[in-house]
């Protein structure tokens, strides 16, 4: 007893941290609240109550199926989710009911994957096909009549019974699955040269990135050719593949920027959102300046972002609404939520977000690394990679560090489809180091 | 396997690690630079949940500008209003939802939102901020005499023309009046800056947003004798008791320069032999003519640069709305400030003497040219704000009086004073005299280049013993109207405001 009470046990530390997670959470409230409460009722503070016995479910249901599964991973989405929450709930309360229902149905969905793949995940790999084609089809769903929608010109959303839903980001994790799986299996083949190999591969990841390009979803297209390049690296060690993808990366590019309208103004908006004469707008088809037409949102975020300065305006005091209520920013709680934290938070706030996704992907590669099987592994470092690489095109997309593609910020940015794709990459990850843990401990 | 793996969580971490960089430039090394520019929303919205600094007159109680308070989805919002609808409302300007912004709304800016503040203050804010409590900035309170402005506005009535009153001795401006004038509450209304655009006074000119005082250049005509005889007499080139024959005319290029049609002389067309006193008592044209031709006109420029023309005379209203007075040239159609490389050829020295020419000045620097007389010899440094007060009353900043420098010797501002008590007591400004108060000044009435239309002036001080009130006053097109019979009444009463109260 003695020992164990010196070393807790995994589940009892992630229960520890869980509380940590839940004290910040009802600080987080609590900030919104004092200084938003002209029109925040204090009801609000029984979100952080929710929130807590929320994650303390998912928490019972993973010391009964994982044991021995990283105790970090669950706290830091719950952190990463109270965040999210937080902002959200600040933004637009409504909105926020919303998200704690598909948190809910995300807490839900990550348990069910617990309790069905306990003993073995392992046999995912023999439906990997099955996988793949879920993947395009998922993908090519809002492509479909009827149920397809399109919102600020791309077509990634399906629309039943008043719900929308992103297909696509569930699309990713079927695809890593079947990557992870076939990669697996024909790792020294592949690595070998031998061209029929390649063909299945080819077939299912070309036909994702095709749907992509079809529905104009730029930053998902991104995000699917760097997982699978990653766990195609990982898996083959052929640094050569990767560099040939890269180039061949950059010559499919070329050739988008010069056939697509839409992805040239993203690549213009990006290297030259201000303009100090006035140029062809298509939105008004009238001339003005650029940062009032197309870079508009971009070059607002960005002033959002430096007002926040280093200590930021604080919870609840950021400003996103015009004197006549209307808001500043277009999507700031979904795409753009990122430009909303750095202001009120600042880059205190900001930086200790990005850190918290940092300690997330580490734990994550480290669950990939004390895997014992290389579908594990493969399986495990894609969706952590997947889940750095799509941080890093939305904020960095932000940020002006590369073209902005609307993407979804892991955990944080309002929306159903994210949240529950991600509450899968928790699932996975602590499934496979369970297993490992379990191995390992004998 | 691993190998690759770490060197993947390597990329991984090496992509969040260029997110922190990126957040840091923008946060840090780029928000200066992005809270400047104009097309900042952010920015922009944040200023109105600030609420503004008041702007009062001297009386600490008239307010100029305050705020309206608009609630919005929970948040609060200032916006400006003007209580007084236009009391100093060139000086004051205003600054609108649209943050359009002009006079000391604009040029104040900064103490007014709070941005600019003393440490205490600044961590006082911050923590408000952080809090959600309301952020105030900083009130100004004015040298305006609340009741001095009124009166002048009220009687320039619909004339086009300015009125300026200060202390001659400190430079405290008691009154900065324009017309037309116009409403600031208007501007942010619906189409209402269209209607201020077509205001227009009784001179048919509009520009009501125009400061008058400190951006209309009007030509001072025999006001400008103040600065002539200043040059003569400091130069030691003259003394008041110099004399001059008066035969009605001065010759100048083999041409004669009349006395007849000078609306500003009173009395006969020819004086005879006259004093330089005397000719400035009567204002008479070919007497400075002379003075002109004999200091010639560097030495009259030169003086008038040591009374602060040539330079944009310093004020806290925004730097383009005040200009330089001085000789003016037209460069491709536009009036451009004229440095004569050799004014003893370029400038005809016997015009320029009594202030016709290329010469024009603004009625704020006309007045600077009494006031020094007025201060012993010493130009005063106009001011308007009087002292910067934070939201809890304690002094954030207070203007101190200073100067900017010595123009004339005491003897030359003594001579003067003497020669201007004339023009009130038996001259050509009698209209300005206070029973009981010994008054100093100088009419003038400057052809417009259309018969019988002149731009009025009158420029004056009081008590003559211990000035305490300068004066300047000038009204455009007066169809017949001379400087000592429509704008010395006008300056009178001004002096009487402020002498009695």
């Amino acid at each position: 007893m003695g020992a164990d009470a010196l070393t807790l046990s995994y589940r009892n530390r992630e229960l520890a941290y869980l509380v940590v997670v839940g004290v910040i959470t009802a600080v987080g409230f609590a900030s919104v609240y004092i200084s938003r409460k002209s029109h925040v009722s204090a009801a609000s503070l029984t979100y952080a109550v929710f929130f807590f016995a929320l994650y303390l479910a998912a928490h019972v249901v993973a010391r009964l199926t994982v044991p021995k599964a990283d105790p970090y991973l669950l706290p830091i989405a719950g952190l990463l989710t109270a965040v999210g929450l937080t902002e959200i709930y600040r933004l637009g309360p409504s909105n926020a009911l919303k998200q704690g229902l598909w948190v809910v149905i995300g807490v839900a969905v990550f348990s069910a994957a617990l309790v069905g793949l306990r003993r073995d995940y392992r046999l995912l790999e023999n439906y990997k096909y099955l996988f793949g084609l879920a993947a395009i089809g998922l993908l090519f769903m809002p492509l479909l009549p009827g149920i397809g929608q399109t919102v600020n010109g791309a077509r990634l959303w399906i629309h039943f019974a008043g719900f929308q839903f992103q297909p696509g980001e569930l699309g990713k994790i079927a695809l890593i699955v079947f990557l992870a799986a076939y990669l697996r299996e024909k790792r020294e083949v592949l690595a070998q040269g031998r061209i029929k190999d390649w063909g299945p591969l080819l077939v299912i990841w070309g036909g994702a990135m095709l749907v992509l390009f079809a529905t104009d979803d730029l930053g998902s297209a991104l995000l699917y050719y760097g997982i699978f390049l990653a766990i195609l690296y990982a898996a083959t060690a052929r640094f050569a593949f990767v560099a040939a993808f890269i180039v061949l990366f950059f010559a499919g590019s070329a050739a988008v920027y010069q056939g697509t309208p839409h992805v040239r103004e993203r690549v213009i908006n990006w290297l030259w959102p201000w303009t100090t004469h006035k140029v062809f707008c298509p939105l008004t088809g009238t001339m003005t300046l650029r940062q009032d037409c197309s870079s508009y949102q971009m070059v607002q975020s960005l002033y959002s972002i430096a007002h926040g300065g280093f200590g930021g305006t604080g919870l609840g005091a950021g400003v996103f609404a015009n004197a006549q209520g209307q808001p500043l920013i277009p999507d700031l709680s979904t795409d753009f939520i990122y430009s909303a934290l750095a202001q009120e938070l600042g880059l205190i706030g900001a930086a200790a977000v990005l850190l918290i996704y940092m300690v997330f992907v580490l734990r994550g590669f480290r669950v990939s690394l004390g895997a014992d099987d290389g579908f594990s592994k493969l399986l495990a470092a894609g969706l952590t990679f997947g889940f750095a690489l799509q941080t890093f095109v939305i904020v960095g997309g932000i940020l002006r560090v590369i073209p902005l593609t609307g993407i979804t910020l892991p955990f944080v940015s309002y929306g159903g489809s994210s949240i529950i794709a991600n509450f899968l990459v928790v699932a996975g990850l602590m499934l496979v180091s369970n297993r490992a843990n379990s191995v390992a401990d004998g | 396997m691993n190998r690759q793996l770490v060197r993947l969580a390597l990329v991984a971490v090496l992509l969040l690690v260029v997110l922190v960089v990126a957040t840091t430039y923008w946060q840090a090394w780029a928000a200066g630079g992005l809270a400047a520019r104009q097309d900042n929303a952010v920015e922009l919205v944040s200023q109105f949940q600030v609420a503004r600094g008041l702007i009062l007159a001297s009386d600490d109680k008239t307010t100029l500008a305050a705020n309206r308070k608009v609630k919005h989805n929970g948040q609060t919002f200032y916006f400006r209003r003007y209580p007084q609808h236009g009391l100093a409302a060139q000086t004051v300007g205003y600054s609108t939802s649209a943050l359009s912004q002009t006079g000391l709304e604009e040029s104040l800016n900064d103490y007014l939102t709070g941005a600019s503040t003393n440490l205490s203050n600044a961590i006082q804010r911050t923590l408000d901020r952080l809090g959600g409590a309301t952020v105030y900035g900083d009130n100004v309170v004015l040298t305006i005499n609340a009741g001095a402005q009124a009166l002048a506005q009220q009687l320039l009535g619909d004339r086009c023309g300015a009125v300026v009153a200060m202390n001659p001795r400190t430079g405290a401006i008691y009154a900065m009046a324009s017309s037309p004038t116009y409403d600031p509450n208007l501007i942010d209304k619906p189409g209402g800056y269209a209607k201020v655009l077509k205001i227009t006074g009784a001179c048919g000119a509009s520009s009501a947003l125009l400061n008058r005082a400190t951006d209309g250049l009007f030509t001072p005509g025999s006001t400008f004798k103040m600065v002539t005889a200043a040059a003569a007499i400091d130069s030691g080139a003259l003394t008041p008791a110099s004399r001059f024959n008066d035969p009605g005319y001065c010759v100048e290029y083999g041409k004669h320069v009349s006395n007849a049609g000078n609306p500003d002389q009173r009395g006969p067309e020819a004086y005879g032999n006259v004093t330089l006193a005397e000719g400035f008592q009567h204002s008479i044209n070919s007497v400075f003519c002379n003075v002109g031709k004999q200091i010639g006109a560097k030495t009259i420029l030169d003086y008038a640069k040591r009374f602060g023309f040539y330079s944009t005379p310093p004020l806290e209203t925004p730097a383009n709305q005040r200009v330089p007075s001085g000789l003016y040239h037209d460069v491709k159609g536009r009036p451009v400030l004229w440095f004569p490389k050799d004014p003893a050829t370029a400038v005809d020295p016997g015009r320029l003497a009594f202030g016709q020419f290329n010469m024009v000045a603004t009625p704020l620097q006309m007045l600077l040219v009494a006031s020094t007389i007025a201060n012993g010899g010493v130009l005063p440094r106009p001011y308007i704000v009087d002292r910067v007060v934070g939201h809890d009353g304690s002094i954030v900043e207070r203007t101190r009086p200073s100067n900017l420098g010595r123009a004339i010797k005491p003897q030359t501002a003594a001579d003067l004073t003497q020669m201007m008590i004339s023009v009130v007591q038996g001259g050509t400004g009698t209209a300005a005299q206070i029973p009981g108060i010994q008054v100093a000044g100088k009419t003038g009435t400057a052809e417009t280049g259309i018969n019988n239309v002149y731009t009025a002036w009158f420029v004056c001080f009081a008590p003559a013993n211990d000035p305490k009130v300068a004066v300047a006053v000038v009204l455009e097109k007066q169809l017949n109207g001379f400087g000592g019979a429509v704008s010395a009444p006008i300056a009178k009463q001004i002096l009487e405001k402020l002498l009695h109260g």
